[in-house]
C-alpha cells in the first residue's frame, strides 16, 4: 500500500509534505526530485494533514509541489546470512558495491540491496514437515565464516505454525523458497531473509540474565580494575585527542568476543577507512582467519547526511541483536552517541520543539536509556546463552562530563571508562583516569586485591598533590616511597603500549601473574632512608617491569628479567 | 524564458522572503536593484514563500528589486585556467582578469564514499622539528592550527605552504583583514609559488554571507585536482570567522541556538568541508590545514571544540611556539613508524621528560628546594625549548632526532630517560 503526497515545506534536510489518508508513524517515504531521482525518508511527526518527514539524503533541488510516495512500511533492515564483513551506510546500503555502481561520491537516491543476492550458501535444513515453529525457530543452517548460520522463522509469528515443505540440502541462494508454514489456513513462504524495523528491539527469548562473565579485552587497565562483562554496558567519555576512538579499536581487535559490530556514526571517515583496510589483514587470534570476518562496520561519517546518521545506531544494534538470536556474543561499539545525540539536536531543532538543557530535545535521556537497553545476556529459548554487549564513545562538548549526553549515559551504564587530558598529554595511554573511572561488575582479579591496589593510586595522587604544595622536602621518605609505588602500578600496570606487538593484548593469565609481581613490590616495605636513592631504585625497576612487559609469555627473556626485578628488592 | 519576481515581503539580516514558485532548495537567484545585482541562494521552502540568503548583503535591497531564479545551485569553473588566480569568497575575480565560465562544476556535492577512501601513509616533511619528529603531517590529513589571536599563525601557514610538496595551493581567506591578504599574496610570489596556487579570498569588510561561500568554493575545486590525481594542499584561514558568519544567518534564521548562540549544526556544518581531505587510489589527495583562532585562548568554546572532534588532531600555536601538549598529529602513527626506528621512542621520551620538566618549574615557581633530579629537568627543558621547540628552527627530521639525542645525553642517564635499553645502546654512544 502507498499513497501520495506534495511537499509543502523544505528547510535542511525536513520537508513537510500534505496527506491525505492513513499514515503510520515511523514510515519509509520516498521524495520524488523532478529530475526523476527518489530520496528516501521517514516519517517522524504528524499534525493533521501535515506530515513531517526527515529526509536521508541532501535535499538540494526539491519543490514545493513534488509529489512523495509514503509507504506502509518502517525503516527496517534485512537480515540473513551474508552480513559479516559487510560495510554499511546507516540505511544498511552496503558502501563498496555503491561505489562500484555509483563511483566516488555517495550521489543520493541510489539504494542497493544489502544481502548479496548472487551468493549461494550450502543450505541444511533443521526442521522437518510437521514440526511445529514459533517465532525465531531454528528452520535450517547455512555455514558463515566459522559459525552456523541459523536461518530463523521470522521474528514476528505469532502462535505456532506447521512445517508443510522445507528444501533439501543443497545451494541457495538468499532469496530462494526454503520453506512453507501453515497455521490456520494462512500459509507463508520462506526464503533466508528476514526483515526487523530497527527501532524495535529484537529479542525472543526465554529470559534476560544477569551479566557474571567479564567480557575479555586484554586491556589491563580493564578487565582488572575497570572490568566489562558480556551483556553489560559501558561508556568511554573523553574530550578530543585522550584516545577514545584508538581505545575502541584496540578493543574491537582483542575483546574475546564472537562478533564486533561497529557503529561509525557521525565520525570521521578516515578512522572507519583505517579499521576496514587493517581488519582484512590482521588475523583473529582465536580463529586464525581474518578479524574482517567476525566484524561488521555501519559507517556514517560525520560528512554523511545527518538524518541516516541518527538511524545508523538503531541499524547497528539490530543487526548486533540478530546474531544474538543466532547464539552468538555480540560486541557492539558505536562511536560516537555524542553525534548521535546532536542529530536528534538538529532534527529537534528544525521541528521547532520545546528546547532542553544545550537545546537537546527533552526525550534525549530516554532516548539514551532504551539504546543501551537492547543489549543484554540472554537465554535463548532453546536454551543457548547469547549476549549483546554495548560500548559506546561520547563526546563531550569542552571535555565537560557534566554535558547531557554523558549525564544521561551515566545513569544507565555498568562502567565508566573516563578518559582525561590530563594523562593523555602525560603520554599515559590507554588515558582512562583510574580515579574517576568506575564499574559495577566484577573483573578478573579478586575484588579485594584490586580496591587495595587501587588505594596506592589514591595515596599517590593525593601525596603527589601535597608535594605540590610543601615540596619533595616536606614530604617524609615513607610518603614518598607510596608516591613512587603508585607511579610504578600506573607506568607498568595501567599503562600499556599498544603498538608493542605483545604488549598491545595482556592475556588473563599474564595479568594475574604481573598483578602478583606489581602487588609484592607495593606491599614491600623498603629501607631506603634517601630520596634520591627510592627514585633511583623505582626507575630501574620500571624500567625492568617494562622490558617484562614487552618480552614473550615464558621465555628466557621474561625469566632473565624477572630477576632482575627480584635482585632490586629482596 | 526568465521569470522575474518583483514583490520582496520581508527584508532582515541578510535574508529577504518573497513569493515565488517552482523553485529548487539550494537554487541560485540574481537580486537586481538600483544599488546593483547580487546573488542568493535559498534556504527555506514554505508554499509559494521563499526564504534567500543575499551573498553581498541587503543593505539598500527594495522591496520592489527584481529576484530572478537560475534553476540550479552554485556552480564553478574549474580548469588549469584557475592557476595564479585571485577570486573573491564568493568566486567573482579580484585580481581585475576576466571571470571564467567554462566547465561548470557544482559548488558543495555529495561526500566522498568511505569505502574508496585510502588510508593516509605518506609523510610531508615541513622542517619543523615540533612537527616533523612530534606531530608529523600526514598527506589527506585535517588538520587546524588553534592559536590565540597575535601569535603568527598566518606565517606559520605561509612557511607550511612553501615547504611542504604539493602540486596545488589553494587558499581560502575567511574574514582576512586586507594586509593579510597582501602578505599571503607577496609570501607565495615570492617563494615562487604563485603558478600552482589559487586563492580565494574574503576580507573582513566583504558581505558576510561570502564568507560562507569561500571555504566550499576552495574545497569544491580541491576536490576535483585531487580526482584528476593532483596532490592537493588547502589552507584555510581563520574558521571561527566562518563560524561567526554561520551564527549571524543561523539567528536572522530564528533558530534555537545551542551553545553561545551557534546553531546546533555547527559540528555537522565544520565536518562537512573538513571532510573533504581525502586520499585517493590515483594519487591524489587534499590536504587541509586551518586556522581557528581561539577566543580569549578558550579551547572549550564552541568552535575549536568542535572542531578538534573532527579534525585528525590539531596544532597549538601558543606563546609563539607549537606547544607540545595540546597538539597532536592522530595519523602520525601511520607515517613515524617507517621513518627510522627511534623516532616514536624519541618522540614519546623527550615529551615526557619535558612534561616533569613543567613540574618541576611549577615547584620552583612555589619556592621550593629543587631536587638533583629537578635540576637536571629544569637544564634539560632549557635547551629543549632553545633547540627544538623554536619556530625558527630549520632542520631535517633526522637531523632533529639525532639532535634530541644530543639534548638527552647531555643531562640523563640512559634509564632516567624511560627509553627502550636497546634503543639506547643503539644511539647514545653514537651521537
Amino acid at each position: 500500500m502507498s499513497l501520495t503526497a506534495h511537499i509543502v515545506t523544505i528547510y535542511g534536510n525536513m520537508v513537510t509534505v500534505k496527506v491525505e489518508g492513513a499514515v503510520r508513524q515511523n514510515a519509509v517515504a520516498y521524495c520524488n526530485r523532478s529530475d526523476g531521482v527518489k530520496l528516501m525518508s521517514e516519517i517522524i511527526r504528524i499534525r493533521g494533514d501535515l506530515v513531517d518527514m526527515q529526509v536521508f539524503e541532501i535535499t538540494r533541488g526539491l519543490k514545493v509541489g513534488d509529489t512523495v510516495e509514503i509507504t506502509d512500511e518502517l525503516l527496517s533492515v534485512e537480515l540473513g546470512p551474508g552480513l559479516l564483513g559487510k560495510i554499511y551506510d546507516g540505511l544498511q546500503n552496503p558502501l563498496p558495491e555503491l561505489a562500484e555502481k555509483i563511483g566516488l561520491f555517495l550521489k543520493p537516491g541510489n539504494y542497493l540491496k544489502s544481502l548479496d543476492r548472487d551468493k549461494k550458501w550450502q543450505f541444511t535444513p533443521i526442521a522437518k514437515p510437521g514440526d511445529k515453529v514459533c517465532a525465531s525457530e531454528r528452520l535450517g543452517k547455512v555455514p558463515e565464516g566459522i559459525f552456523d548460520h541459523f536461518i530463523m522463522a521470522p521474528f514476528d509469528l505469532k502462535g505456532e505454525w506447521t512445517v508443510k515443505r522445507i528444501v533439501e540440502k543443497g545451494e541457495y541462494v538468499v532469496s530462494d523458497q526454503i520453506a512453507e508454514i501453515e497455521q490456520d489456513g494462512q500459509i507463508k513462504t520462506l526464503n533466508m531473509i528476514n526483515r526487523w524495523p530497527v527501532r524495535i528491539p529484537l529479542g525472543v527469548y526465554a529470559e534476560r540474565l544477569l551479566p557474571t562473565q567479564p567480557l575479555i579485552t586484554k586491556q589491563r587497565i580493564i578487565d582488572t580494575f575497570f572490568p566489562i562483562m558480556r551483556g553489560g554496558s559501558y561508556c568511554i567519555p573523553g574530550p578530543f585527542g585522550s584516545g577514545k576512538t584508538v581505545l575502541q579499536q584496540i578493543t574491537s581487535r582483542h575483546a574475546e568476543v564472537d562478533i564486533v559490530i561497529i557503529a561509525a556514526c557521525g565520525e570521521r571517515a578516515g578512522e572507519v577507512v583505517e579499521t576496514l583496510r587493517e581488519f582484512p589483514h590482521l588475523p583473529d587470534p582465536r580463529t586464525g582467519k581474518t578479524l574482517m570476518e567476525r566484524t561488521i562496520i555501519i559507517c556514517n561519517t560525520s560528512s554523511m547526511p545527518v538524518a541516516a546518521r541518527e538511524s545508523s545506531v538503531y541499524t547497528a544494534v539490530t543487526l548486533g541483536e540478530y546474531y544474538r538470536q543466532n547464539g552468538q556474543d555480540v560486541l557492539m561499539l558505536a562511536d560516537s552517541t555524542s553525534r548521535w545525540a546532536q542529530a536528534l539536536r538538529e532534527m529537534s531543532g528544525r521541528l521547532e520543539e520545546i528546547p532542553g538543557e544545550e537545546a537537546f530535545p527533552a526525550y534525549l535521556e530516554s532516548s539514551i536509556a532504551r539504546f543501551y537497553e537492547r543489549g543484554g545476556i540472554v537465554r535463548l529459548n532453546d536454551g543457548r546463552i547469547s549476549s549483546l554487549t554495548i560500548g559506546g564513545a561520547v563526546s563531550p562538548a569542552g571535555g565537560n562530563f557534566e554535558e547531557p549526553v554523558t549525564q544521561g549515559t551515566l545513569k544507565v551504564v555498568g562502567a565508566f571508562l573516563g578518559l582525561s587530558y590530563a594523562r593523555s598529554y602525560a603520554r599515559r595511554f590507554p588515558a582512562i583516569d583510574p580515579l574517576d573511572s568506575w564499574s559495577k561488575y566484577s573483573g578478573i582479579i579478586d575484588q579485594e586485591k584490586v580496591s587495595w591496589a587501587h588505594s596506592f593510586l589514591k595515596k599517590g595522587r593525593s601525596i603527589f598533590e601535597m608535594m605540590q604544595v610543601v615540596g619533595e622536602e616536606g614530604t617524609s621518605t615513607e610518603d614518598f616511597v607510596t608516591y613512587l609505588k603508585a607511579e610504578l602500578l600506573d607506568a607498568v600496570y595501567l599503562q600499556q603500549n599498544s603498538f608493542d606487538d605483545i604488549d598491545a593484548a595482556c592475556p588473563v593469565e599474564r595479568q594475574k601473574y604481573l598483578f602478583d609481581m606489581v602487588s609484592k613490590i607495593l606491599s614491600h616495605k623498603f629501607m631506603i632512608d634517601d630520596k634520591e636513592k627510592a627514585r633511583d631504585l623505582f626507575f630501574t625497576l620500571t624500567e625492568h617491569f617494562r622490558n617484562w612487559n614487552y618480552s614473550a609469555w615464558a621465555s628466557k627473556e621474561m625469566k632473565d628479567v624477572e630477576e632482575k626485578i627480584k635482585a632490586c628488592f629482596v | 524564458m526568465r521569470k522575474y519576481y518583483t514583490r520582496i515581503k520581508q527584508i532582515a539580516g541578510n535574508v529577504i522572503t518573497l513569493k515565488a514558485s517552482d523553485v529548487g532548495y539550494e537554487e541560485l537567484a540574481i537580486v537586481e536593484g538600483a544599488w546593483g545585482k547580487s546573488l542568493g541562494q535559498v534556504i527555506r521552502l514554505s508554499n509559494d514563500e521563499v526564504v534567500l540568503q543575499v551573498f553581498s548583503g541587503t543593505r539598500g535591497v527594495s522591496t520592489s528589486d527584481r529576484v530572478s531564479f537560475l534553476g540550479s545551485s552554485m556552480r564553478f569553473s574549474f580548469s588549469q585556467n584557475l592557476f595564479g588566480r585571485i577570486f573573491s569568497g564568493g568566486g567573482e575575480p579580484r585580481d581585475k582578469r576576466s571571470s571564467l565560465t567554462e566547465n561548470l562544476i557544482e559548488v558543495g556535492g555529495p561526500a566522498v564514499n568511505p569505502a574508496i577512501r585510502l588510508m593516509p601513509n605518506s609523510m610531508i616533511s615541513t622542517n619543523i622539528p615540533m612537527i616533523d619528529v612530534f606531530n608529523t603531517l600526514v598527506e589527506g590529513q585535517k588538520l587546524p592550527i588553534f592559536s590565540i589571536p597575535g601569535e603568527p599563525y598566518n606565517e606559520l601557514l605561509a612557511r607550511i605552504a612553501l615547504q611542504a610538496e604539493a602540486d596545488v595551493i589553494i587558499l581560502g581567506g575567511m574574514g582576512l583583514k586586507y594586509d593579510e591578504y597582501l602578505y599571503f599574496k607577496n609570501r607565495l610570489e615570492e617563494g615562487g609559488a604563485m603558478s600552482r596556487s589559487i586563492m580565494f579570498i574574503h576580507t573582513a569588510s566583504d558581505p558576510v554571507v561570502e564568507c560562507l561561500l569561500t571555504p566550499d568554493i576552495a574545497l569544491t575545486v580541491a576536490e576535483n585536482f585531487a580526482v584528476s590525481g593532483k596532490k592537493v594542499l588547502v589552507l584555510l584561514t581563520d574558521m571561527t570567522n566562518f563560524s561567526n558568519a554561520m551564527k549571524e544567518i543561523a539567528i536572522t534564521m530564528e533558530q534555537i541556538p545551542s551553545n553561545r548562540g551557534y546553531p546546533g549544526d555547527l559540528y555537522t556544518q565544520l565536518a562537512s568541508r573538513y571532510e573533504k581531505a581525502v586520499v585517493f587510489e590515483n594519487g591524489g589527495s587534499v590536504t587541509l590545514m586551518a586556522v581557528t583562532t581561539m577566543p580569549g585562548d578558550d579551547v572549550t568554546h564552541p568552535v575549536p571544540d568542535n572542531t578538534g572532534y573532527i579534525t585528525e588532531g590539531q596544532f597549538y600555536l601558543k606563546g609563539g611556539w607549537i606547544d607540545p601538549f595540546g597538539s597532536l598529529s592522530r595519523l602520525k602513527q601511520a607515517v613515524n613508524g617507517k621513518t627510522r626506528d627511534d623516532h616514536r621512542a624519541i618522540m614519546d621520551g623527550c615529551i615526557q621528560l619535558y612534561s616533569k620538566c613543567r613540574e618541576s618549574r611549577e615547584k620552583r615557581a612555589m619556592g621550593f628546594e629543587m631536587s638533583p633530579w629537578d635540576i637536571k629537568l629544569l637544564k634539560y627543558g632549557e635547551a629543549f625549548e632553545e633547540k627544538i621547540m623554536k619556530l625558527s628552527v630549520n632542520i631535517s627530521l633526522f637531523g632533529a632526532l639525532d639532535l634530541c639525542w644530543k639534548i638527552l645525553a647531555n643531562f640523563f642517564e640512559p634509564r632516567e630517560t624511560g627509553i627502550r635499553s636497546a634503543l639506547c645502546e643503539k644511539y647514545w654512544q653514537k651521537i
